[in-house]
């Protein structure tokens, strides 16, 4: 295929309706007729409900409607997990309403339907619910106690517990020459993409549509059908434009039965907008883990074999993403390195919080932090540089594709490409890091500084697979309808330079399309760094059969053979006269398959629908290097220089490898300094609003340095690609807890828990 | 009781007259009644900057004033910014630094920049970073944000 | 996050905004900036019956300059204005100093002198530098009006003199007499964020560096910003060299008995608060534009 397009940092063709504020965001859609509605949410993290009293509210005039658990008991069924299920899951999962208890500050009781939302609010501050609280678990080991039951049928508080182990670990550490033994806990921090989650609802004419569906609409589809009892084919999940996901937005919630509920049972729209300080109590929350983990290695610093505990704090409830953050963690704990024999058991705790789910690199983040930590710990200890000793365990090249072993529940984790030593390479050269000696320092102004680094490896493009459906018209148009969706990477240029370069068109006539159910029967969705994998594979599939298909009806047309003929910028050339007159156009070959004397396959349309199939990960890698400057008398952390380098096999559009590389380093540096989900021992989130949930700031993220590789290509796709979404944040956490560690070692400081902020580093300090 | 007071205000160079309740934030009213949806709620307590807008040429959080307070006050919005189909510098240097994703910050940041820049001739990077500073972007990481906005200061000379 | 309902008065003279809260008090939520009072309204953590918005009166925004030498700012004055205004860099440059510290420039558009010192946060900045120039706050009510000195003024963690009917209406920043030299060092978070701790600091030395007097007042470690007393003892009379500075900071610490919340415990702001005083005495003592280094 010749190659214009992909490979090239083409600007958006999207940015002009976000530019002039004409995007159409899920609060920005008005109907005609449509109510607000607003969340009764309990004040307490565990208690007994005893009674609503809905009648002050349902006075004010305004408000239309008031629906609890008794009006939805008839349809009520759990709310199911979309990834890694278990069967001990099930009892912990959450219903749309709360019935007898609530289990967390947050957990929606009730919902008011009214005019607006300012009224809805004030039904809010009348409705009467009488709570009967009862003690909170906010603690993972005070839960495992399993003294104060949250869940009463399955009458423990370890919804999950399994164990992964591959190698004899038990030998490995009988041969161990050196081990170390760590606890690390990595902090409840959230993604809060800066729109919060929204939707309208519409039933008419028996008809369900839902505005401001994104993510993986779907199976969120198919999941509403299962729970309204009400048939998909008329159901539209539709996707406009969306401010952000990054894991949390677009997974099936509570709100998203009760809002299509009232909006059927009431027969108008329905609006919900979440508020800022609602998302932050009802959104999923994520990353709160506690791991117990020894390594065993030679003197020489070859790792013998790791073995850890991981406890996922996972709220209230389990959400639809089932084990995963907990089990993530385990699933790379290794990470890139040669480790014979690990085994890991994880646990699903279940505590009086917000439930949890995944945040960009779920459990990859956490992993990253716990491994490279104990890595540099170990490479004090035995006096080996902590480059030196990645350099001595990475997975070489010559060992790929290479098999971990078993550390998921349901198979191996098989690296399927990866150069890991030139991935650390780059970014150590980046950083200087071989010039840069001592590796620590005091300035004049008695500021510690020291340089961190650490290598990672992340699972990528997630099967089964994924659809694209092009249609070209008569015009010579192509329009590509995708089975992912977008929240803010640039689908509609990236897959249009795909299907422009598969195709043999201009990218000018390609337009993409995303997120309607309407679109395509069936989509995988956007999530887990798989867009480009499996969307833009989708994409180049469907572009190769669709082009098989141009070149069958030209041929016949033009009574000679496919093989003579070649597609480029949308026209039909006799190859080896390219530059010669076209013999058609696209339009013209659209009216031959529309042509029902011509047309052979009788299809009417110039139409291809295609499904790319991926039965395993790939995996993107690479390493992130910091030098940063502590001020002891304050504990305020400046990062001088942070390199983000990342090996994505192949990028489509380099200009958004880089965007997403930097954006995601700049929310690992916010999460790893800044953000905490603070519980107090009532279960009462403290870190309730943007006065005390940190996000970083322009003057918080330095100019990140992201390099980005093509170094090892995919074997697994015909484009080669690895997804290049979470490379950017996996290592933040490791990365500056090394550096800061290295800066402050000589005052006796190891971080061994996030985040790392002033009074955290204050109190290390003192102690 | 006051419920309700009439308001007489122009945006983007548009005069316009309504009927608002006391207690409407002026983010909800331009929003809601006047169907300026480019600007856009992020949090309602003054901290993520997504509300911004000109207040007789001063940028302000629109989430933290009530409607009423825009009586006889000039606005301008990110619809004003470009001049028809001309889009206005900052927003094309926007676009060739792909400083926005899923563009739910960009109007904010547009309208912040534009007084920045009306108001600093010159700026460093540093200086363009806490001029920014009072706006959230979850998506771009910022630099691309602030090279737009050196971009444009560069180009005015 | 959408306000509970109030009714709302938008009086055009002090006398008719007096009268309303003459006749509201508690009921009456004043609305300046808005900065502080907007955020508390939408998460609806305040219900005011009624809402007097003063923006419309006329004559409350002014920097003036008084005929002692000081410098008379009318509540309603933004603290933009304040930022940018060459008289108050003149005659009180502490403030001109500290008012860049203050949220983003957008709040500081809108936000205004008397709402950040009606609203009193412990943490903020105004109130602060206020306190460390011997400010004088004048207090408006349908009953007359009088004066607070800054030490009476702030009382509490959120609580100032002003009583119920009564409106700050200008506040006095006395002429600083004598060779001044000024600090402001705090630590926050992020940038613009309000400060964990803070200090405010001036010295008036004599032409042999000797400290004549001293002023070093606290801030985000207690429930209002406070002048170290002791701390100031100790410098008077001293060449505040390197060991004067540690005791006063030692001093600073020892006096202070800070709140622990999720940003930083007591310790933390207790010993800060000396870092802070220590590094805005070392501030004051750099040399200032047209001198040479000590």
């Amino acid at each position: 295929m010749v190659q214009q397009y992909i490979g090239a940092s083409i600007t958006r063709k999207e940015d002009e309706r976000f530019l002039t504020g004409r995007a159409t965001f899920a609060d920005d859609v008005k109907l005609p007729g449509m109510l607000h509605a607003a969340f009764v949410r309990s004040p307490h993290a565990h208690a007994r409900i005893v009674a609503i009293d809905t009648t002050a509210a349902l006075a004010i005039p305004g408000v239309v409607a008031i629906f609890t658990y008794e009006d939805i008991a008839d349809l009520a069924k759990p709310i199911p997990v979309r990834l890694y299920p278990l069967p001990s899951l099930e009892p912990f999962l959450q219903y749309p309403l709360a019935q007898d208890k609530v289990r967390y500050v947050g957990d929606p009781v009730a919902i008011v339907i009214a005019d607006s939302r300012y009224v809805g609010e004030d039904a809010l501050d009348v409705i009467d619910v009488t709570y009967e609280p009862l003690p909170a678990v906010v603690d993972i080991e005070d839960s495992l106690r399993d003294e104060t039951i949250i869940h009463e049928a399955p009458g423990t508080n370890l919804a999950a517990h399994y164990v992964v182990s591959t190698g004899d670990i038990d030998q490995a550490f009988r041969d161990a020459e050196y081990t170390r033994k760590e606890r690390f806990k990595t902090n409840r921090h959230t993604g809060n993409p800066l729109e919060t989650r929204g939707m309208v609802v519409a039933y008419d004419s028996g008809e369900l549509t839902v505005w401001g569906a994104t993510k993986v609409p779907h199976f969120n589809r198919e999941v509403l059908s299962s729970l309204l009892d009400f048939p998909e084919e008329k159901m539209h999940f539709v996707e406009g434009d969306v401010g952000g996901g990054f894991g949390i937005r677009g997974e099936f919630y509570p709100e998203d039965f009760l809002v299509p509920f009232a909006a059927m049972r009431l027969g108008r729209p329905v609006k919900w907008m979440e508020d800022r300080l609602e998302h932050l109590i009802a959104a999923n929350h994520s990353r709160d883990v506690l791991c117990d983990i020894e390594i065993a290695m030679k003197k020489d610093g070859a790792i013998l074999g790791i073995r850890a505990q991981v406890y996922g704090d996972m709220g209230g409830y389990i959400r639809t993403h089932g084990s995963l953050v907990p089990a993530s963690t385990a699933g790379l704990l290794m990470g890139p390195y040669n480790v014979p024999a690990y085994e890991c058991g994880v646990h699903c705790v279940i505590t009086n919080k917000t439930g949890v789910g995944t945040f960009r690199a779920p459990g990859r983040y956490e992993s990253c932090f716990i491994r490279e930590r104990l890595l540099d710990m170990a490479a004090a200890d035995l006096g080996i540089d902590p480059a030196e000793l990645r350099f001595k365990n990475l997975i070489q090249p010559s060992q790929m594709p290479y098999n971990a072993g078993r550390t998921r529940a349901d198979g191996d984790t098989i690296f399927d490409s990866g150069n890991y030593p030139q991935g650390l390479t780059r970014a150590l050269d980046q950083i200087g890091y071989a010039e840069t000696n001592p590796k620590r320092w005091v300035d004049e102004a008695g500021r510690y500084h020291g340089i961190g680094i650490a290598t990672y490896v992340k699972n990528t493009g997630r099967g089964p697979y994924e659809g694209a459906r092009i249609v070209i018209s008569g015009t010579g148009d192509v329009a590509v309808y995708l089975g992912i969706t977008t929240m803010g990477q640039g689908h509609e240029t990236t897959m249009a330079q795909i299907c422009a370069d598969s195709l043999g068109v201009s990218m000018d006539a390609v337009t993409i399309y995303h997120g309607n159910t309407d679109y395509i029967p069936f989509g995988g969705g956007t999530y887990g760094s798989r867009g480009t994998v499996m969307g833009g594979n989708a994409v180049h599939l469907a572009c190769q059969n669709m082009k098989e298909r141009i070149l069958s009806l030209a041929s016949t047309y033009l009574d000679t053979e496919p093989a003579n003929l070649v597609l480029q910028t949308g026209e039909i050339f006799r190859k080896g006269a390219e530059q010669g007159p076209a013999l058609l156009s696209l339009g013209e070959i659209a009216g031959l398959a529309e042509n029902p004397g011509f047309n052979e396959e009788g299809s009417g349309t110039l139409e291809i629908t295609a499904y790319f199939e991926a039965d395993q990960l790939t995996f993107s890698y690479g390493s992130h290097a910091a030098h940063v400057a502590v001020d002891p008398e304050t504990g305020k952390i400046e990062i001088i220089r942070y390199v983000v380098v990342e090996d994505i096999g192949r990028a489509i559009n380099p200009l958004m490898v880089h965007g997403q590389a930097v954006g995601g380093a700049a929310q690992g540096i916010g999460a790893t300094l800044l953000e905490e989900l603070v519980y107090d021992d009532s279960g009462q989130l403290l870190a309730g609003s943007f006065m005390d949930y940190l996000l970083p700031t322009s003057t918080d993220v330095p100019p990140i340095e992201s390099i980005v590789l093509e170094e090892a290509p995919s074997p697994l796709n015909p484009l080669g690609v690895k997804g290049a979404g979470e490379g950017g944040i996996v290592a933040t956490g490791a990365t500056l807890a090394n550096a800061v560690s290295n800066a402050l070692a000589p005052l006796g400081v190891q971080i061994t828990q996030l985040p790392i902020s002033p009074n955290f580093i204050a109190k290390l300090l003192s102690s | 009781m006051t419920t309700e007071r009439k308001i007489r205000l122009t945006v983007n160079g548009k005069a316009y007259e309504s009927l608002v309740p006391v207690r409407m934030t002026l983010v909800d009213f331009l929003r809601g009644e006047l169907d300026l949806t480019g600007t856009h709620v992020g949090c309602e307590h003054g901290v993520c900057g997504a509300c911004t807008i000109l207040v007789d040429g001063s940028a302000m959080r629109s989430c933290l004033m009530l409607a009423v307070q825009a009586d006889g006050a000039n606005l301008m919005t990110v619809e004003g910014l470009a001049e028809g189909p001309e889009l206005h510098p900052l927003q094309r240097a926007f676009q060739r630094n792909h400083a926005l994703q899923c563009g739910f910050c960009t109007p904010g940041l547009l309208m912040t920049a534009y007084e920045f820049l009306r108001d600093t001739s010159s700026p460093t990077e540093e200086q363009v970073r806490e001029g920014i500073s009072g706006n959230i972007c979850r998506c771009t990481g910022y630099a691309p944000i602030v090279q737009a906005i050196l971009d444009v200061s560069q180009e005015a000379g | 996050m959408k306000p509970a309902r109030f009714d709302y008065y938008s009086p055009d003279s002090p006398n008719e905004a007096l009268e309303l809260l003459g006749q509201y008090g508690d009921d009456a939520k004043i609305l300046a900036g808005g900065q502080s009072l907007m955020p508390m309204m939408n998460m609806r953590l305040v219900r005011p019956k009624v809402v007097i918005d003063i923006n419309r009166i006329a004559g409350l925004s002014h920097i003036s300059p008084r005929p002692d030498g000081g410098l008379a700012v009318g509540a309603m004055t933004r603290q933009r204005e304040l930022e940018r205004s060459a008289l108050v860099l003149e005659t009180a440059p502490l403030l001109s100093l500290a008012i860049p510290y203050i949220g983003h420039f957008q709040i500081r558009n809108r936000g205004t002198v008397g709402g950040s010192l009606a609203h009193s946060d412990p943490a903020a900045e105004i109130p602060a530098v206020c306190l460390t120039l011997d400010t004088e706050f004048e207090l408006a009510s349908s009953a007359g009006e009088r004066t607070v000195k800054a030490e009476d003024f702030f009382l509490n963690h959120l609580t100032t003199a002003l009583e119920p009917a009564e409106l700050l209406t200008q506040i006095r920043i006395p002429q600083t007499v004598g060779n001044w030299r000024w600090g402001f060092q705090e630590v926050c978070r992020r940038d613009g964020d309000f400060a964990l701790v803070g200090a405010a600091t001036m010295l008036r030395l004599d032409d042999r560096g000797i400290c004549l007097e001293s002023r070093i007042t606290a801030f985000g470690a207690g429930g209002t910003p406070m002048r170290m007393n002791a701390a100031e003892n100790h410098l008077s009379g001293s060449s505040v060299n390197a060991d004067d500075r540690s005791e006063a900071a030692r001093l600073v610490s020892d006096a202070l008995d800070p709140i622990s919340d999720i940003h930083a415990s007591a310790k933390y702001r207790q010993d800060v608060a000396g870092v802070m005083v220590r590094r805005a005495l070392e501030q004051a003592l750099l040399p200032m534009e047209g001198e040479d280094a000590a």
